[in-house]
């Protein structure tokens, strides 16, 4: 390899630069998940806590489909239990403050979620 | 050259890319299908709504089928009068029917206050222009939106003949009515229209403004299924003779009106 020492040093630099922000992250330490307020009296959500921690994106984006498109409002999860899709009749009915629970995981992870820019952060229906 | 070929690679990595991409496939394939719609939900073949226009006059500037809309579906009362938002409201007969105005028209007739709203038209021209899909016709005549879907462009308002549609040109949330319903709101750069309360129909009710029609016990507002001959809109619409806004367009509206 032709000046094989300034191209690993090339690329360590470089790998060096792309991969900063994680080293400072690191650095600094408190890169903690934030504590997440679980609602009182309810073990599970509407599917096991692993399915929703990784899909619940996946399962909002089919509700809002499956609502607003196709017009069909009842999910039947995979215990058998049917539950209304929606985001403020149903997600608020346990996580009833979503400051405490989906706003503030979001942020931590930096990642916008711009549902309640429209949909209800507090459930007023009975 | 030992271990294995070129060819060999290439067909072994391209299995397993297959084998990769099956995983979620077959995942989705498992949980397709979880949906139904609510027990109760209203079916219809055809929705339509007749409005007597004298009947409605009789009570002078009643509006409870534009409050009852506008409180339940969050729709706001902007300042700036061109922002303003709504989905069905009364506008001058003149405006609404210039059609059926004549120079001689006297003009307790030609001011008179006339309801309307999307017209939920057969061919209606706004989910012809929309380029993402945003607004479209349902299998039974709604004219839906999507607010998820609008890009804001508002094609759809040029498009419709009938000005049914209002624009957010700022956040709608600081200039709502009053206490928020658990209904969305819209946001900054999105259409809003009437929906034909299509998320009561999912649920087996009728639209707001008809139950508050006949609340108040006018009966002004009749709304049913076309597909039922046996419903009463039916047999307005087959029995009487009834008008449409603007029928030389030829987008066959679904809101008819006893003049």
């Amino acid at each position: 390899m032709f000046d094989g020492g300034k191209v690993v040093l090339g690329l360590a630099a470089f790998l060096g630069l792309v991969t900063s922000p994680a080293w400072v992250r690191l650095g600094r330490g408190g890169g903690e998940p934030p504590a997440l307020e679980k609602p009182a009296g309810e073990k599970q959500c509407i599917e096991p806590t692993a399915f929703m921690r990784a899909r619940h994106m996946q399962l909002l984006d089919e509700w809002r489909d499956t609502v607003v498109r196709g017009g069909a409002r009842v999910y039947l999860a995979s215990d058998g239990k049917r539950h209304d899709m929606s985001l403020t009749g149903t997600c608020l009915r346990c996580h009833a403050d979503p400051e405490k629970f989906c706003i503030r995981c979001h942020a931590y992870a930096g990642v916008e979620a711009y549902c309640w820019d429209c949909h209800q952060k507090k459930r007023r229906a009975p | 050259m030992t271990g294995i070929g070129r060819r060999r690679f290439l067909g072994l990595a391209g299995l397993g890319a297959a084998g990769a991409a099956a995983v979620p496939i077959a995942g989705a394939l498992a949980r397709a299908s979880r949906a139904e719609p609510a027990p109760g939900a209203a079916a219809g073949k055809r929705w339509a709504m007749v409005i007597d226009v004298q009947r409605c006059k009789d009570r002078g500037g009643c509006d409870v089928c534009v409050q009852a809309c506008h409180a339940a579906h969050n729709v706001p009362a902007m300042p700036e009068p061109r922002h303003e938002i709504k989905w069905v409201w009364k506008e001058r007969h003149e405006n609404v029917f210039p059609e059926h105005v004549t120079p001689y028209t006297p003009a307790a007739v030609r001011e008179r206050p006339t309801l309307v709203l999307c017209n939920h038209c057969d061919n209606p021209p706004c989910v012809r222009v929309c380029p993402t899909e945003a607004t479209w016709k349902r299998a039974d005549g709604i004219v839906m939106m999507d607010p998820h879907r609008c890009i804001g462009c508002r094609y759809c308002i040029t498009g419709c003949p009938y000005g049914s549609r209002s624009f957010n040109f700022e956040d709608p949330r600081p200039h709502l009515r009053g206490e928020p319903t658990d209904y969305p709101t819209r946001t900054r750069g999105v259409v809003e229209k009437c929906t034909f309360c299509s998320e009561r129909l999912a649920v087996g009710k009728r639209p707001l403004c008809v139950e508050a029609c006949e609340g108040i016990g006018c009966g002004a507002l009749v709304f049913g299924d076309l597909g039922d001959e046996g419903s009463a809109v039916s047999a307005l619409v087959r029995g009487r003779e009834l008008t449409r806004r603007k029928p030389e367009l030829g987008t066959s509206p679904h809101v008819f009106y006893v003049l």
